[in-house]
Formats: C-alpha cells, structure tokens, sequence
C-alpha cells in the first residue's frame, strides 16, 4: 500500500498550486457553466472561456495526452498529474477546464475512430470551447432500449437526409454540433442498421424545443428533423457500426457522472451548516439522530472515495483487476449523492424546501436543486436498473433475461 | 502509489483460503458446531498456526513476522469467507497490539515471545472498557481484579487472558488461576465461542504504560474492529458467490432465477455495496499502519458501515436462495450468524458512530 504520488510529483503540485494563486478569483466574461453547489470566488481577472482552455492546454493541464496537431498539449497522458491538478484547482476554487459531451464524448470517439478530416476539424474547437456539442441518442420510444431508435437517414445524392426526433438532448439550444445515432440500414436487426453522424444544429429543418427539467432551472431539448441534409462524410466508422462507435462514449460519460472528492465536499458543507444552524436553540449537529444520519453517509462516501482510489492504483498497476469496483461508480455514486443531499433538506427541515429567491434560503437553495438534479443522474446515462443489468450480467456473469415476445 | 493487497499479502490469503477449503468445509465447519468435534477443531487452529497467524503482528525482534494490519485483514477476510471456527481477532491481533502498546520491555519480550512460539494464548476482556452491561464492575486495584468480563474472545485453549477496566488500563491474568471462572456462553455464531469470565480477586500484571493512558486500548480495539470488518467482508462475499451460483443452477417458471431481474438486481445491489468496503478497509487499515491522525476514524466508519453492509447481504443472499436458504442443510446460516455476531461484537453501529462523531468533536 502506497498512496503517496512520490517525489517526482511535489515539483509538479508546487507548480499547480503557484498557478492556482496567479489564477485566483479568475472569472469569465462569456458566462460561467453550471457548476453544482460550488461558488467560485469571481474578484480575479476577467477572461473569456476560449482563452482560459487555451492557457490550460498550453501548460498540459488540460487535453494532456491529445496530440499537437489536433489541438491538445501532445504529452503523455498522466493519471496522477490530472488528479492533482483536479484537486488543487478545487481547493483554490479555481474553475476547471470546461467539461461537456464534446469534451468528455466525442473527442475519444474521433481520436480512436475518426477519419483524419474529422479529427483536424472538429477536435480543436471543441477543446477550446469554442464548438459545443450535444448527443442525439434517446428518443420518446428509444430509452433504455436504445438500439430500437427510429430516427431515419437515407443517402440520398450524396447526403444523409434525416427525418425524426431525439429527447433529453442537454445543451442542444446553445450547440454547434450534435453527435447522432440515426437508422441508415432499415433492412438489418436493430444493432447493425445505426449509424454515427455529425450534424450541425443549425442545418435547415432542426427545431430546438425546450423541456424543462424538474429543478426548473437546468433543461433538456427536444430535438426534431425535418428533412435535414448533411455532408455524406459526416459519418464516424462505418455505415451500420454506429452502436459500436456510441459504445465507445458511453463508457466516458459513465465515469464522468460522479465525483467522490465533491460528494466528501459536500458532507463537509453539511457539517459547516449543522454546526451553523439550530433548531429550539439546540445545534443540528447535537441532535443524537441527525448526528448518527450525518456519521452513516459519511462512512458511505468515504468508502466511495477509498472505491475510486482503487480504482486509480488499477490503472496504474497493471496487476490490479478491479473491474467490479469500477462498473459500480456511476449507480453508488448517483445513489449516495441523492441520499446526501436529501439528507441536509430532511436536516433543514422546513427551510430546506425554500427555494429560488426565497427568503431564508440557505445555501442558494444548492441542496434542494443538487438533491433533484441527482435524481436526473440516477435516471440519465444508463438508468440505475440499467447499471445493475450490466453489474449481474457482465459482473457477475448471470444470465440476459429471456428475450420476451415485441408488444 | 499502489492501493490494495500486496502480492505477499494476496499469496498468503490464498493459503489460508486453500487450507480451510481443504480442512474446513462445511460438513466440518457443522460438525464442529454442534460440539461434535474438538479434536478437528484444535486440528484447524495448529494448521493456521503452522501457516504462522500467531506472529504476524509480533515484531521480528520477538520472533514473529512483524507484520502490518493490512496484512492481517486479508487473513481475517479468509477467515470469514471459509467461517473459520478458529482464534484471530482477540488472541493474534489485538492481544499483540495491546502488549507491544502497553507492556515494558520485560512484558513485551515475554509475552510477545509467548505468543510468537505458540506457548502463550490469549482470550480478550475488554468488555467493561468498550460497553460494560449488567454492573460488571471490573475492578483492577493494587494488582488484584474482580469482576466480571462479557463476551471475552478467543477464549478457547488460552493460557492468559487481558482484561481491562472501564478507564483502559489492561493487565493479564492466568486463564487458570485460582478465582477465574469461565461461563461458557451460547451465541447465535456456534463458529466461535465467547465466555463471561468471573475474576474473584485474582493476581494480575498490569501493562506498565496503560496505567497512566489509554492509548493502547483505543490502538486494540481500533485493529479489533477493522479485523472484524475484514472477516464480515470475506463472509459477505461467500454468500453473494453462494447466490450467484446458486441462481445459475435453480430453475423456476422454466428459467434460471439469475435471469430474472429481481433476482438479477438484488446480487448487483450486494455487490455495490459490498466493493467499496474492502477499498474502505484497507485505507482503515493503512491509516492504522501509518496515518496515525486518521486512523481512529477510519476504524470507526470501517466497522459502522462494513456491518451495515453486511447486514443487508446476510439477509438478501438467503433471500435468494429462497426456502433452502432458511434450512439448516444449506448451511447459509452460519455466514448469516457470524456476520449477526461481528456486528455487535467491540460496539455496535450505532455506539461506534456515537465515537466517530466524539472523534470529530461533534
């Protein structure tokens, strides 16, 4: 057992950490991304988001392993240097590179299955922030079952014509591009006959409409097609190799979904309130059942953050099988998280139910909002019945449910 | 950096895995519960001695391994996978940890030694300092105790026995010694055996250096529970194995019952639970072995949440073996009784939260 990084790292840490007080209080004049129960200090420099990810990948703290030509730093991808800069940046509340499906999704998929047209254009301006992305996966009859999806494109004289629609597509109002899953091969089984296209939202026959999630304040988009006509070449891998080109992202925005080190941040702010606030003139933290609820989750996520240094030892140790540890993340964490947060509400108690501008809100109502948003997580990105699926079946190696008759 | 079990620590596990898988099955594991078998149990014990559990945790200048706790949980994991019906937690790890914490030089080097050459066995009496019920009243005055310990591990075979009072000063008594009186007691766990021991003014050697502090117990008990936790991790992992397998053979409606997602989904839910717990025990553990500050905490949440944990799989992987999973003959109790006993055994949940919680100054 070993979790010290070693001394070939504490120049590296120094380094960041200098970085972090040039940087303090850095904020953006184009906006800042939804940052959950997190509030970044804003006295510092004023720069634009495209110029923050520009500094950040000219000193490899950001898009490190992806090669020059295409945008990135072009070093050696480092496990421990990404996990020190995330730490550092979160201590200092310095705002960390933009993360997005582009970012987290597409890039992989181009690096590891692009054509080389595809990686010049596309990888750089999205690393820069300046090309955002949105995934057209789900449809209304397409959720779990994803591969059923019905979304229809035909070549026809050189161009995919698309016809339509897609749901639950995160940040589709303000994207340049969409990464799509599309029917080009009605005649195959449902697995073979998709394909990966990359569509630009402001083709002619797109509509945006927004579907107001039940936080009210982050949303979704339905997405339909009329008619939309892109480039042939706008085809990742294969005609008909679309669900193995998606597989490939769905893996990324698995890991992506939860955060042990925010989730323990988080029971450190509960801890800060409970200390803070009294109820009958007695401090939440002295209430016997409060206590004992707080200590539980605590010991929960520090099991979960003890799970993910594991599963980082593994990926520096190639002796390390810890494929069980790593398929749990995205149903405990989602699962903890919802569980935490609901916890500070049931603390508060009435107060916990204010919300938006309310008098008496605490906390800019964070918890109440992180406790719904959290319930979107445990639905999104393979619903949590979805993940215990893939725990049983390819974790465990228990037998795929009989297939039952269509209906 | 490198989080997890050691290949030596993986290696030995193993042996001590195999050893029980071929000693210790479960027609063995009923015949000595039932009290029919003594003999094969001492038989058991002396193995795992041969394979040198005793020493683990004795430095070598004593002739032990000298050992860390990380390395004596993978051996309790095994020891609870395989429901051992053996001597561990009090006898080789926290006896030791105890001693080498509180004893002078001469205590060490004799006891330690003891131990290490398998003369010595300890039973544990920390009753009175961790919960003490029923007025035991364990009073250790001018070398002499009276009283009464609870729940006393490791009991069995022992030559000296470490009681403590309720302050942690902890001294050794001559199991027989004229004025000690053993009452066998009779827990749902017929794996181990725990006993009262009546102490009727009896001679005692007091650890020097736990006159004045309780470092040494709180550094037991502290191993005790993470000790604990691995063998109710290694209990809980047998039994999701045994409702796995066990729902790939039974068939039901025409299917195998694995392939229903109700079944499917409670061995995901264990498994969930169950993974973070070994991460979280051997981070426990390493705060034990070298990150004194953390240490206290970690022991605590690893014995909390692990017996949560377990708890919940104890009851699902009956489930899932349904009817047969209630029956003596499937023998799926005894990782249900044992993982029943670890639970409550050095404090249970909640008394061990109320520590956490002191631990943090709440």
């Amino acid at each position: 057992m070993d979790l010290s990084y070693g001394p070939e790292y504490k120049n590296f840490k120094k380094e960041i950490q200098d970085f972090c007080n040039d940087w303090k209080g850095v904020n953006f004049s184009d906006g800042v991304q939804i940052s959950l129960g997190q509030s970044f200090d804003n006295k510092g420099k004023t720069i634009t988001r495209t110029e923050w990810q520009s500094i950040l990948i000219e000193r490899g703290y950001f898009a490190r392993s992806i090669p020059k030509e295409y945008g990135g730093y072009g070093g050696e991808a480092d496990i421990i240097k990404s996990r020190i800069i995330a730490s550092e940046f979160s201590n200092a509340e310095i705002p960390p590179a933009m993360s997005g499906q582009g970012i987290d999704m597409l890039v992989p998929t181009l690096l590891e299955l692009g054509t080389e047209d595809q990686k010049k254009k596309y990888i750089k301006p999205t690393l820069l922030g300046e090309m955002i992305w949105c995934q057209g996966y789900s449809e209304p009859n397409a959720g779990s079952d994803l591969a059923s999806l019905q979304t229809k494109g035909e070549l026809i004289n050189g161009s995919w014509v698309i016809n339509g629609q897609k749901i639950w597509t995160s940040t589709a109002q303000y994207s340049q591009m969409m990464f799509c899953l599309v029917r080009t091969e009605p005649e195959a089984n449902k697995h073979a006959g998709i394909s990966y296209l990359l569509i630009p939202m402001d083709s002619i026959g797109i509509e945006v409409r927004p579907l107001v999630d039940m936080t009210l304040k982050a949303g979704f988009n339905e997405v339909f097609f009329t008619d939309v006509s892109i480039p042939e070449s706008n085809i990742v891998g294969n005609r008909g190799e679309g669900w193995a080109v998606a597989n490939a992202t769905l893996g990324h925005e698995r890991g992506s979904l939860t955060n042990p080190n925010a989730t323990m941040n988080r029971v450190n702010s509960l801890i800060e309130m409970m200390k803070a606030e009294t109820v009958n003139g007695q401090r939440l933290i002295d209430i016997p059942v409060f206590k004992d609820r707080l200590i539980q989750i605590q010991g929960k996520v520090m099991a979960f953050q003890s799970n993910s240094l594991r599963v980082l030892s593994s990926k520096l140790n190639s002796n390390q099988d810890t494929k069980i540890a790593s398929m749990i993340q995205k149903l405990v964490g989602t699962e903890i998280r919802h569980e935490l947060e609901g916890l500070a509400i049931d603390i508060m108690g009435e107060i916990g139910t204010l919300y938006e501008d309310s008098p008496h809100i605490r906390d800019n109502g964070s918890w109440q909002f992180t406790y719904m948003y959290y319930l979107g997580l445990i639905i999104g990105g393979g619903t949590n019945q979805i993940q215990k699926n893939i725990i049983s079946e390819r974790g465990l190696g228990m037998p795929r449910e009989p297939k039952a008759k269509e209906v | 950096m490198y989080f997890g079990l050691s290949d030596d620590q993986i290696f030995f596990q193993e042996n001590v895995s195999k050893f029980l898988a071929d000693q210790a099955s479960l027609d063995v594991i009923k015949l000595i519960s039932d009290g029919g078998n003594d003999t094969k149990k001492a038989d058991i014990q002396r193995g795992l001695i041969n394979l040198g559990i005793n020493g683990l945790l004795i430095p070598e200048k004593y002739g032990g391994l000298g050992l860390d706790l990380l390395f004596a949980t993978a051996v309790s994991q095994s020891l609870g996978s395989g429901v051992a019906p053996v001597s561990f937690t009090g006898s080789y790890v926290m006896a030791p940890i105890a001693i080498n914490e509180g004893g002078n030089d001469g205590q060490k080097s004799k006891y330690l030694s003891g131990i290490a050459d398998n003369a010595i066995k300890f039973g544990v009496a920390f009753t009175e300092y961790v919960g003490s019920r029923e007025n035991a009243h364990i009073s250790i005055n001018n070398d002499r105790v009276s009283g009464s310990a609870l729940f006393t591990l490791d009991i069995e075979e022992s030559t000296h026995l470490l009681v403590s009072n309720q302050n942690g000063k902890i001294g050794i008594v001559e199991t027989n010694h004229k004025g000690v009186e053993v009452i066998k007691l009779t827990t749902i766990d017929k794996t181990r055996n725990f006993s009262e021991i009546l102490f009727n003014d009896v001679d005692i050697d007091i650890l020097e250096k736990t006159i004045s502090n309780d470092v040494a117990i709180k550094k037991s008990i502290d191993a005790g529970r993470i000790i604990l936790s691995a063998d109710s991790i290694g209990a809980s992992q047998t039994l999701i194995d045994k409702a796995v397998e066990y729902s790939k053979e039974r068939k039901q409606f025409g299917r195998f019952i694995g392939s229903f997602q109700a079944v499917k989904h409670m061995c995901a839910e264990m498994t969930a639970d169950l993974e973070p717990c070994y991460a979280l025990l051997w981070h426990a553990a390493h705060a034990f072995d070298s990150m004194p500050d953390e240490a206290r905490l970690m022991a605590c949440q690893t014995k909390s949440h692990t017996s949560e944990v377990a708890k919940v799989i104890a009851k699902k992987a009956t489930e899932v073996h349904g009817g047969m999973g209630f029956t003596d003959l499937m023998g799926i109790h005894y990782w249900f009784k044992r993982i029943g006993l670890n639970r409550q055994l050095l404090g249970s949940p909640e008394l061990i939260r109320e520590e956490a919680a002191k631990i943090q100054g709440f």
